[in-house]
């Protein structure tokens, strides 16, 4: 008697709780029509062009051809994703995105850093702004100039080729050289980014309390001593940071950079997954292959965020989610 | 004596160091602005010059105007810059009105999906179909070969849009509520109370959007055909990566050889003096754009 009762209520509560979640969409639509009207445009947006091209992916599985669409093309499991790897160009392009993106995270990434620390040194007011304003100009020029300067530069007629051939440079073409085409990739990426990068560490260290440096003073620390000590342990939040944005977009290294810079000359060392995706896919139309090397692509650079993130968080506690 | 002669000590090694720092940073400066100066001061030089000049350029030498006058008979220079302000224009606009309409409604409490919808947008950040599935998408809604190619399938930033939400949740909910009393809508709200409440995170997200719109030329390159439609970008990257000076040279009865160089100097300098002109009176509303975004992203 007594259990069947129990019995009894569960389910009724249960009946009620369904209904009270059908109840709660009614209810919270009734309530807020209005946004869910205005938020339309957005949600069509996100739904045609974010959600469909994930969709789009499973052409990765078929053999995607225009004229049977996207629908009617076969499914062809993994063939692609097997192709890829046992693809001369594999090795390649792997070791080529690896490559120049620790080329970029050692040489490129601490730059921002040692400057934010010699800008926030500086005693003069005027002169510091005047070292920001010009080291911040390159981040306003565009990716197809920055790259254009770079190829009038160092033409076999260019001013910096010209410039090195005082030290016994040959009078080449600098960019259809496999040896030179990582420096001036890694060069011009830190005449680029070094200004603006620093903007965040500047603002990390202006927010550094500055009894901290009065005490260390007082205790006889020096200059280089406050710098580990205090500006370094101060800094390593936002450095970390930065680090694992830097990490999750390895995998994306600057493809319009190396598009715009590199030759056939020069693939051996220059050519990338992303710019092979776009060779493959939308020069030569190998669409479910392209795809496939594109979605590779995708999720190593999604774990790469994640084991970054999750090591960040064990290590130093901060972290992007 | 003693805690003299250290202060004396500390105090010598403080200036060498201030010397040194104020050398390097210069010296940086310098790296920085030559090879901009190069090109400004080539494309003002005498073409025949600058063909011969061994190094980094420091001054004008020789002064024409020749090159210039060649960039600006350029019909497609001139079609590039009408095609980029308005994809700038027409573009921005509606990245704003989206973002704006995405980050107000996202940033409402009390609204049953928004949870959902909001780790439906993040996720994006973090996943994407990439390159080709993204070209095929856009290929079947029937957009590509238009101007629109380059505006509706960039019209949310994902980034921009939690940037809007995180400073629209800020503004205290007792404004909208007492609105909400005296009859407004929320599309009101939006744009008569959020919106200028919000107006410092609106400029900057605005100067953010205007300048991917200037700055893109990959997607113009994989969804346009007609020449009349390329941004400018693209124009130069024909002019200037792929060394297609035709146009301009066309009938100019000079040597083209010898002038097809400082073009190019000089089509850099047209493309960038006007972004480079205004970037000083910004500088300050983008410096606090990189700020809202490293706090809140």
């Amino acid at each position: 008697m007594n259990c069947r009762c129990i019995i009894l209520r569960q389910f009724k509560e249960l009946m009620l709780l369904q209904e009270s979640f059908w109840q709660k969409v009614k209810k919270d639509f009734r309530i807020n029509r209005e946004l869910y009207l205005l938020f339309i445009p957005v949600l069509l947006f996100y739904i045609i062009f974010q959600y469909g091209p994930m969709f789009g992916l499973s052409i990765a599985f078929k053999n995607y051809t225009p004229a049977r669409g996207f629908f009617r093309s076969p499914w062809v499991g993994l063939k692609h994703f097997k192709n890829f790897f046992s693809d001369y160009y594999f090795a390649r392009v792997l070791t080529n995105t690896v490559r120049i993106s620790i080329l970029t995270l050692i040489f490129t990434f601490p730059m921002p850093i040692i400057l934010a620390l010699l800008i926030s040194e500086l005693k003069g007011k005027r002169f510091s702004r005047s070292v920001q304003t010009i080291t911040y100009l390159p981040h306003f020029i565009s990716v197809v100039v920055v790259c254009g300067i770079i190829v009038q530069l160092t033409s076999s007629s260019g001013a910096i080729t010209k410039f090195l051939g005082h030290f016994g440079f040959p009078q080449a073409t600098m960019l259809n050289n496999p040896h030179l085409f990582l420096p001036i990739y890694i060069i011009s990426g830190i005449w680029q980014t070094i200004g603006w990068n620093s903007i965040i560490y500047l603002s990390a260290l202006t927010s550094i309390d500055g009894e901290l440096y009065e005490a260390a003073t007082i205790d006889g620390a020096g200059r280089f001593r406050q710098l580990v000590s205090i500006t370094l342990p101060c800094l390593s939040g936002t450095i970390v940071i930065m680090l694992i944005l830097a990490v999750g977009k390895m995998f994306n290294v600057g493809y319009e950079k190396i598009l715009l810079l590199y030759n056939p000359l020069t693939y051996e060392v220059s050519e990338v997954i992303s710019t092979y995706v776009y060779r493959k896919g939308l020069l030569e139309f190998n669409w479910s292959y392209s795809a496939a090397v594109g979605l590779f692509n995708s999720v190593v650079s999604f774990a790469l965020v994640y084991l970054t993130n999750k090591l960040s968080k064990k290590l130093s506690g901060s972290s992007l989610w | 004596m003693v805690g003299e002669s250290v202060k004396m000590k500390t105090s010598c090694s403080e200036r060498i160091f201030n010397v040194c720092n104020i050398i390097i940073l210069t010296a940086l400066s310098l790296v920085i602005l030559v090879p901009l100066l190069n090109i400004v001061f080539a494309s003002f030089s005498d073409p025949v010059v600058v063909m011969k000049y061994q190094g980094l350029m420091l001054r004008p030498h020789g002064f024409t105007l020749s090159s210039y006058r060649a960039v600006l008979r350029d019909p497609n220079i001139f079609s590039g810059y009408r095609n980029t302000i308005f994809i700038v224009i027409a573009g921005t606009s509606l990245n704003l009105l989206l973002t704006l309409i995405g980050a107000y409604v996202l940033s409402r409490k009390n609204v049953l999906w928004n949870p959902f919808l909001m780790m439906m947008i993040v996720f994006t950040m973090y996943f994407q179909g990439g390159m080709i599935p993204f070209y095929l998408t856009v290929r079947a809604t029937g957009l590509d070969g238009t101007i629109w190619s380059l505006i509706l399938p960039v019209a949310v930033n994902t980034f921009n849009l939690i940037v809007m939400r995180t400073a629209m949740a800020s503004v205290p909910d007792s404004l909208c509520e007492s609105a909400m009393i005296d009859g407004a809508s929320h599309t009101r709200i939006l744009f008569n109370i959020m919106a200028p409440l919000c107006q410092s995170t609106v400029a900057v997200i605005v100067l953010f959007y205007a300048v991917t719109h200037w700055n893109s030329w990959f997607n113009a390159m994989i969804f346009l055909r007609d020449k009349k439609l390329y941004p400018l970008q693209l124009i130069l990257r024909e002019i200037l990566i792929q060394d297609d000076t035709t146009m301009m040279t066309a009938g100019s009865g000079e040597d083209l050889g010898m002038i097809s160089g400082t073009i190019k100097y000089a089509t850099i300098v047209v493309a960038t003096a006007p972004i480079l002109c205004i970037y000083p009176f910004l500088q300050r509303y983008f410096v606090k754009g990189v700020m809202i975004g490293a706090v809140k992203g």
